[in-house]
């Protein structure tokens, strides 16, 4: 059993391997991924993210919201019903860095966050007390993005609308930092709804409309929403 | 037994490489120890979130996000490291019949590992992670890592460079595999994702591709070794087929390197293929394993109510085997639909790191430890409370966990049940595995209070005489000169 060299070649080429498949082969396939142009509608996908929301990616990077929240859709049909209208291809992450695919669903998928209906009072409040507007919420708080404060002689703009048991003592207020600004306007940057070449959106859902009944072929009348 | 070649050079040789090894491997355990109760400090702070967020939220610093990468940098690179490199070297020096080379090279290495560790986690908690996982230590810390672990690698290679023994026992070959896979995938690893940034999902594989090849390859080797070492000497038994660990061996570099990408992730579509044929695959060097450990071990497994050493490593034996199927079961496609992004895969990797390797690496030292200080020994009974502490915290953590998932990944799959009621579902599991986290801190305390009693035993038997024999020695002299 004394043959060391061999051992070591033979450790060498397993590692070596995986290392030219789940590393290198990647890096060559993607690694010079560029904008493609979206399938329908011809705009160039992605557009790297502005300034603001960029930071966001930042804060929540350091706070580890990762730790809780995906934000990738598989292709399967309970991911496609619950969170996006397509399956996450690597386009979507291009400008990304980290990547902050999430590995746990404690909290919900944020693959397409800004697709649904939330106003960034909503989400401010969100961060601020999550239990505020989301009641039962395992979430947990982030007052220190938030600066509690003095009320001047008017309230000030920005000041966060909180109900009865969040809110703080009469004649203080709570004003969002520039971080929680940026974490919110990287939330309402979330997105990854685009027509790719790889990743097509599926058609509309058979239309139960007027035209139903006719004899029609169902395909014709669906391709006039295009 | 009485085929052994002369047994009184190797008790010689034993002694010569313990003594190589004292401080050392006490400077190594003894803060791998302090390390391991720390982050099961931070681990049941994050799991009491679970009953009131608001728990300690005020702050930055102990927000859920930072405080579990915390807590688990901690047991892997403040513990599971350091502790299996300890017994890396241990075991080189005591199989090779010789004493390990360059010690204090190990002192000064294991000292400015504890530094880049401590470094790394106040960058974890103060807001630098990386945001991957198991690599969430910042570009300022992990080059101290590194480089320390160069040290301690060196040694140990010379260790095994000047063995007397020629032949090579199968824990050897792993030790070198482990020592040879760890700095590989850890500096290729960060450089690509700190230093030369890839672009895009590449991130995430190079991620995924490392904490795969940190745990299952390279931990799975420093256990296997423990394992295989141990498990003979504990038993009083030869391993059962040193062909069959040898071809768990190959096996497990060649299919358990290419795990770790999830059915559906968004890169190629061969990857995560690849992956999943990976894991299936490796039910063989597992089958291979348990088959081993299982002939060595006929009829001997009631050794484990007397012995707490055999007993973690059989509970490692145990757990390596239950993981290892959990795994190549979750990698499959239609199962990871449902159990993907669950808490079932956070059971799965706590069985991994703590029920299997940890637990492994508590039976190493508790034989290696009472060795290396001469006259030295642990508390039978702290041991024996530690055991069941951790024993039992594993499965308190880990089966609520799993069954929690389970039970999350099926509400999750049902499109009309609302996402907050999936959270609520799984709210009574999590809250019932703090108590497995609660446990397992209580356990590993006990392993520190052990540790300080040898300490304190050894300090009494030696420093204190030496301190009186040089505090009382003054009268004499006092006595004369006036």
């Amino acid at each position: 059993m004394n043959r060391g060299p061999l051992i070591f070649l033979g450790l060498f080429f397993a590692l070596a391997s995986s290392w030219y498949g789940m590393v290198l082969e990647p890096q060559l396939e993607l690694g010079r991924l560029v904008e493609t142009n979206s399938v329908s509608a011809g705009e160039t996908y992605p557009v790297p993210r502005p300034g603001q929301a960029n930071q966001g990616l930042q804060v929540y990077r350091a706070n580890g919201c990762v730790e809780c929240h995906s934000q990738q859709v598989r292709p399967t049909p309970a991911d496609l019903e619950r969170w996006g209208k397509r399956r996450t291809v690597a386009e979507d992450y291009l400008y990304d860095r980290p990547v902050p695919l999430g590995a746990q669903r404690v909290g919900p998928d944020l693959a397409n966050l800004a697709l649904r209906p939330r106003t960034e009072a909503w989400h401010l409040a969100h961060l601020y007390a999550p239990r505020s507007v989301v009641p039962g919420s395992t979430m947990p708080p982030y007052p220190f993005l938030f600066e509690t404060r003095k009320r001047g002689a008017r309230p000030s703009p920005d000041a966060l609308q909180l109900p009865a048991g969040f809110a703080p003592p009469p004649g203080w207020e709570v004003v969002p930092k520039p971080e929680a600004n940026a974490l919110v306007a990287y939330l309402n940057s979330l997105k990854a709804d685009a027509a790719l070449f790889d990743a097509p959106l599926p058609l509309p859902p058979r239309a139960t409309n007027a035209v139903a009944g006719t004899n029609a072929p169902a395909s014709a009348t669906s391709r006039q929403h295009e | 037994m009485s085929a052994l070649p002369a047994p009184q050079p190797a008790l010689a040789a034993s002694a010569e490489s313990d003594a190589s090894c004292r401080v050392p491997l006490l400077v190594l355990f003894v803060s791998a120890a302090l390390w391991l109760a720390l982050g099961s400090v931070f681990s049941l702070i994050a799991s009491i979130k679970f009953h009131a967020p608001a728990f300690l939220a005020g702050n930055g610093w102990l927000t859920y996000g930072r405080v579990l990468p915390a807590g688990a940098n901690a047991l892997l690179y403040g513990f599971a490291l350091p502790a299996g490199l300890g017994v890396a070297l241990w075991l080189l020096a005591r199989l090779g019949r010789t004493p390990l080379a360059w010690p204090g090279l190990v002192v000064v290495a294991a000292l400015f590992w504890n530094f880049g560790v401590a470094t790394g986690l106040l960058g974890i908690l103060g807001g630098d992670t990386t945001g991957f996982a198991w690599l969430e230590m910042p570009r300022y810390a992990w080059p101290l890592l590194f480089t320390a672990y160069l040290g301690i690698g060196v040694s140990a290679l010379l260790t095994f460079y000047r063995r007397r023994v020629s032949g090579l026992y199968v824990s050897q070959w792993f030790l070198l595999a482990a020592l040879f896979w760890f700095p590989w995938v850890y500096s290729t690893a960060n450089v690509l994702l700190t230093c030369v940034p890839v672009r895009g999902v590449v991130q995430a594989a190079v991620a995924w591709w490392f904490a795969n090849n940190l745990g299952t390859v390279c931990l799975g080797f420093f256990g296997l070794a423990a394992i295989f070492y141990f498990l003979p000497k504990l038993t009083g038994r030869p391993l059962h087929s040193l062909y069959l660990a040898m071809f768990a061996f190959w096996t497990l570099a060649l299919f358990g390197s290419w795990m770790g990408v999830a059915p559906g992730s968004p890169l190629p579509a061969w990857m995560p293929a690849v992956s999943t044929a990976g894991a299936v695959l490796c039910l063989i060097p597992l089958l291979a394993v348990a088959v081993n450990c299982g002939h060595t071990l006929a009829g001997e497994t009631a050794r484990w109510k007397s012995d707490t050493s055999f007993a973690f490593i059989l509970f490692g034996v145990a757990a390596w085997t239950v993981a290892g199927v959990l795994g190549a079961v979750t990698a499959i496609p239609e199962v990871s639909a449902l159990t993907h992004f669950t808490w079932l895969e956070r059971a799965q990797s706590q069985l991994f790191v703590f029920g299997f390797f940890a637990m492994t690496m508590f039976g190493a030292v508790y034989h290696i430890v009472p060795r290396l200080v001469p006259g030295g020994a642990l508390c039978p009974k702290m041991m024996r409370l530690h055991f069941w502490c951790a024993a039992l915290g594993t499965i308190a953590l880990v089966l609520p966990l799993a069954v929690g998932g389970v039970v999350q990944g099926l509400a999750l799959n049902q499109p009309d049940t609302a996402f907050t009621d999936t959270m609520k579902l799984t709210l009574p599991y999590l809250r019932v595995s703090t108590l497995g986290d609660l446990l397992i801190a209580v356990g590993n305390v006990t392993l520190v209070v052990n540790f300080g009693y040898l300490l304190g035993n050894c300090c009494r038997a030696c420093c204190v005489p030496a301190w009186k024999a040089v505090t009382t020695r003054p009268p004499q002299p006092a006595g004369a000169t006036p």
